[in-house]
């Protein structure tokens, strides 16, 4: 097995289990999850290091695993030279940012929450450019929408974060979703999800008749995802987030996604005037917009926010213009803008977190307080300019040189060179007001704290992205080069166009559009003030919130209205719409059917006993519905009921049925007596005479249909799909009892789904239950007051001498339970009920002083052991959850059979016990609170 | 093993199986009419035992093992049943 032919899931996958370790490891030290993270990071750069020199040299790796083959999904990974060099942005920059993210956060902040999100991102966005599957592709495309969300919302006591991440997973989400539409239509057109096919069928994608369609949902999701214009809202406010997310996701990563697919499908999609239209023209106001309204901005981040909307709309544009040399401008563009503008988010947070402020209008004359960083931001500033010598320069002469080559289409296409130069102009402006205003321009302005200089490491990952930014700009060829190189020929798909990375190109046309954009941005700055009092006139009051406000509540009153049309909080009402239906295509069904209504099976012999019981099951059936108002008799009654139909199964033959029946029968009991003590012991009558004859109505009409239906299917001779279970339990499962083998073996899956469900709402409950207070009435249903005597000592001691009997029981019924009836679930609920008994004979305190396991994780465990099962059958490569059985000769016992689905069962008893012990106590707990909190219960009262 | 049914036994099985069928129906009657809610919680108790006995017998006619555990966890669990219901009456709270 070589390891080597794992490593691109290892690579995607190895920051997921990162994050759960990151999660639990500040327990251990203040600083563990930071190198814990930093360690998740470099080693999944370490996995990929042996991959890369066939990917310099320009293969293509591919990796795939079938996984759904019906609907064409396959666990397949890609690395060529353009995913190659979004990994290498997303380990690198994400490492850097992982040390500044380090000591950026205070001691308040949950430093393992804040890296498990974080290395959570990291592996969503590494799948995205990793993947060869565009399904898998689009998990993982909606996996850094809700790591991001979670990341932008860290510091969740701020209103303008939750709001701000809420946008941003609003608007990217419907992104998600318009891709997920195109990217099926896709799939349909090519007839295989795989990005190799897909890539090489550019020309049947482009000549097909949902060739508009497809472009438009995929463009949509770029657009949403990169901030293009008019999605381009949700990222000033994201900018909420702690500075290094915002580093991370909306410099280098994040937005960079959408920036990703453009890339990834240009040899696809484009080549088409739609594609040409549509990308270039959103990139082009994109570009100005962010470009103007930056150099409005007040706020660090604000301004490096549009300045990132105007960067990424310049790269989509020059997608837009589709030739090869302009995608090779706009991924050396690609490269540069993550170097400058994570270092820029960097150093804004560096002035953030040492005055104290980050508004320009207090922010002045920092070179004197930090001349290191100052000059380290203003490298890059001036690489965010386009000032030659750095590498913006390179990349925006590139991009220059493009817009003049596409002037040439027609008259109008010469407004394209002359708006370049335009947001050229704005971008040069508020470089020059980032470098300005904030490190010169007179004193500090009244700053929360003194400025000092930062701490070296939260300054070194800025050191080193400022070198990026110089050595790509005076030596491109040898720095950049060879991974331009590969990533263009993986972009274009073919042979890569000739491209100078030289920086000096002679007098041309792109040199003095640099020129103009320079001299015109200066003098731009230097007319600020005009230009700002006419902003502050006109524009300022332009919000995109109020838009986006008003077509979210729109949304929102819409799907109320619906959910209002099927569900008015009312049980009946929600009964009535989904038994309705039900009850109209029964009777539709049993209007059409042309034969007699009840089969000619031969029917059972008459049996007097149980007719009896029978009788009396209606009867105490009937009695809980009368009786329901006086809840404790009712609740006997329901025992009854109870009783009789786990007698009706024991009856006939079906004894699982029954002990299950039996055990959830008497939890209930225990379930509501808990319940009840909180509850009115009587109910009023409450509802009106009309409506008990509808409800009757209702009642006694799908009664009679599903009696009838019952009768129709019992009295013919089908054939059931339970003889191919019954023939096949011994030889497939290795058991008997066809009922266990059926849920741990022939169904496991559906089992480890049930059980999956049951932890999750033992979880759930007990989080609601948590904390909560309620009032009992102090007297009984008669107005008496309760018994003195909490625990009589009978009860006592009857109980704990039960609990070892009990348990045994417990274990007989599992371990047998695989060939006579039993199993994980009867034997955990005898097991959890003998636990429930001392907790009701001996008192919580007693009890939990006793037995001390936590019962979060028993159900871990159970879960734990369920869910290895499965995987150590995939190790051995067999599906998932395949079992294994062998006969063991033990002494004394006898032949003994032994199955790998007993491991599984086990799991099924721990998440049995764990979620009904924990509900049940959780409840129990209520008035223990009360007892040890006199205060809250007075407070209560009034 | 099991041993084989003579007819003097189906016949004790038979009278058997009468008896309690009528034990259970007047253990029934009873919790139907209460009237106190005590009554209600002993006829169900003893409405549990009859239904074990019930169990065995027919286990026995069926010339079965199976039924011997069923009964056996009718017997814990009604006890649980009934200690929740009677601990309620004594003290609302079950668990405390």
């Amino acid at each position: 097995m070589n390891l080597l032919n794992y490593a691109l899931p290892v690579a995607a996958l190895l920051p997921f289990f990162g994050a759960a370790v990151v999660a639990s490891s500040a327990r251990f030290h203040r600083a563990a999850p930071a190198w814990c993270s930093a360690l998740a990071a470099f080693s999944a750069l370490l996995v990929l290091i042996p991959a890369m020199s066939g990917v310099f040299a320009g293969e293509t790796l591919i990796q795939s695993w079938s996984w759904v083959p019906s609907v064409g999904l396959e666990f397949a990974f890609r690395l060529d030279g353009l995913s190659l060099l979004f990994t290498l942005m997303i380990l690198v920059i994400g490492l850097l940012v992982t040390l500044y993210a380090g000591y950026y956060l205070s001691a308040e902040d949950s430093k393992a929450r804040f890296f498990s999100c974080l290395l959570l991102f990291m592996g969503s966005m590494l799948g995205v450019v990793l993947s060869e599957n565009l399904l898998l592709l689009l998990v993982f495309w909606e996996l850094t929408a809700l790591s991001s969300f979670m990341l932008i919302s860290f510091w969740q006591h701020r209103e303008d974060a939750r709001h701000g991440a809420r946008m941003a997973l609003a608007v990217t989400g419907m992104g998600g979703l318009a891709l997920l539409g195109g990217v099926l239509l896709l799939g349909q057109i090519v007839g295989s999800y795989n990005l190799t096919e897909v890539l090489a069928a550019g020309d049947i994608i482009r000549s097909h008749e949902w060739y508009l369609p497809t472009l438009v949902l995929i463009l949509v999701g770029v657009f949403t995802k990169s901030a293009q214009f008019p999605f381009h809202f949700w990222l000033p406010h994201a900018m909420a987030a702690p500075t290094p997310v915002s580093a991370y996701l909306h410099s280098a990563t994040m937005v960079k996604a959408g920036i990703f697919l453009l890339a990834r499908f240009f040899p696809a999609l484009s080549g088409t005037s739609e594609w040409l239209w549509i990308v270039s023209t959103a990139g082009m106001l994109t570009l100005l917009l962010g470009a103007f309204v930056a150099l409005f901005q007040h706020d660090l981040k604000g301004l490096l926010a549009y300045s990132t909307i105007s960067h990424l709309g310049l790269i989509t544009l020059l997608f837009g213009l589709g030739t090869p040399l302009a995608a090779v401008a706009a991924l050396f563009h690609i490269i540069n803008h993550a170097t400058f503008k994570a270092s820029l988010f960097m150093v804004a947070g560096i002035i953030d977190h040492e005055t104290g402020s980050r508004d320009m209008r207090k922010l002045n004359g920092l070179m004197k307080y930090m001349p290191h960083t100052s000059v380290l931001a203003i490298i890059a500033a001036s690489a965010m300019a386009g000032v030659p010598l750095l590498n913006g320069f390179l990349s925006k002469e590139m991009f220059f040189d493009q817009t003049v080559v596409a002037s040439g289409a027609s008259s109008w296409a010469l407004a394209i060179p002359v708006l370049a130069t335009l947001g050229a102009i704005f971008s040069v402006a508020y470089s020059l007001r980032f470098i300005h205003d904030v490190f010169f321009n007179g004193d500090p302005i009244d700053l929360p704290r003194v400025p000092h200089a930062p701490p070296l490491y939260m300054r070194l990952p800025v050191d080193l992205l400022v070198i990026v930014c110089l050595g790509v700009g005076m030596l491109p060829a040898l720095t950049v080069g060879p991974l331009l190189a590969a990533a263009v020929k993986a972009t274009i798909q073919g042979q890569a166009p000739d491209y100078s990375l030289a920086i000096w190109h002679g007098l041309n046309v792109p040199l003095l559009m640099s020129f103009v954009a320079l001299l015109g941005g200066i003098t731009v700055y230097v007319f600020r003030a005009r230009l700002f009092a006419w902003n502050d006139r006109h524009l300022v009051r332009i919000d995109a919130r109020v838009p986006y406000n008003a077509v979210l509540r729109a949304l929102i009153q819409v799907a109320t209205a619906i959910t209002r049309r099927f569900d008015r909080g009312s049980l009946q009402h929600t009964l009535a719409w989904t038994m309705g239906p039900a009850g109209l295509v029964a009777v539709a069904g049993f209007v059409s059917m042309d034969s007699p209504l009840f089969g000619n099976r031969t029917l059972m012999d008459f049996d007097p006993v149980a007719l009896i019981a029978f009788g009396g099951l209606m009867l105490s059936s009937v009695l809980t519905v009368v009786m329901h108002r006086k809840r404790m008799v009712s609740l006997i009654l329901l025992g009854v009921v109870g009783l009789l139909v786990s007698l009706g199964f024991a009856k006939f033959s079906a004894p699982d049925l029954a002990l299950t029946q039996l055990s959830v029968e008497i939890v209930t009991v225990v379930l509501l007596m808990l319940a009840l003590f909180f509850l009115p012991q009587h109910t009023s009558g409450v509802s009106s005479r009309w409506r008990h004859i509808r409800d009757a109505i209702w009642a006694v009409g799908l009664g009679t249909g599903a009696t009838l239906l019952t009768l129709a299917v019992l009295t013919r001779d089908l054939s059931p799909i339970s003889d191919y279970f019954v023939e096949n339990s011994v030889s497939g499962g290795g058991g008997t009892n066809v009922v266990n083998v059926i849920l741990v073996d022939f169904r496991g899956f559906d089992t480890l789904g049930e059980i999956v469900v049951l932890s999750i709402a033992g979880l759930g409950i007990f989080a609601l239950l948590r904390n909560i207070h309620l009032h009992a009435s102090l007297t009984d249903m008669e107005g008496r007051a309760w018994s003195t005597d909490s625990h009589p000592v009978i009860l006592q001691t009857l109980s704990r001498l039960l609990f070892p009997l009990m348990l045994l029981f417990a274990a007989f019924v599992f371990l047998r339970g695989h060939n006579l009836p039993g199993g994980g679930f009867i034997a955990g609920l005898v097991a959890a009920l003998a636990i429930v008994l001392q907790y009701l004979g001996n008192g919580i305190q007693w009890t939990s002083a006793r037995i001390r396991t936590d019962m979060h994780r028993v159900i871990a465990a159970g879960l734990f052991f369920a869910i290895a099962t499965g995987l150590v059958s995939i190790v051995l490569k067999f599906p998932f959850l395949t079992s294994t059985f062998t006969y063991l000769k033990w002494p004394v016992v006898g032949k003994f059979e032994v199955a790998s689905a007993m491991i599984f069962d086990l799991g099924v008893f721990l998440v049995v016990v764990g979620a009904t012990v924990m509900i049940l106590v959780e409840l129990g707990k209520f008035n223990l609170l009360q007892a040890t909190k006199p205060g809250k219960h007075t407070k209560g009262d009034d | 093993m099991l041993i084989p049914l003579t007819p003097t036994l189906e016949t004790a099985l038979g009278v058997a199986v009468i008896l309690v069928s009528i034990a259970s129906v007047l253990s029934l009657i009873r919790l139907l009419i209460g009237p106190s809610v005590p009554d209600r919680i002993l006829a169900l108790d003893t409405l549990y035992v009859n239904t074990i006995a019930l169990v065995i017998l027919f286990g026995l006619r069926q010339g079965s093992m199976l039924y011997f555990e069923a009964a056996l966890l009718i017997a814990v669990m009604g006890f649980i049943g009934t200690i929740a219901l009677s601990k309620y009456l004594l003290r609302g709270d079950i668990m405390e």
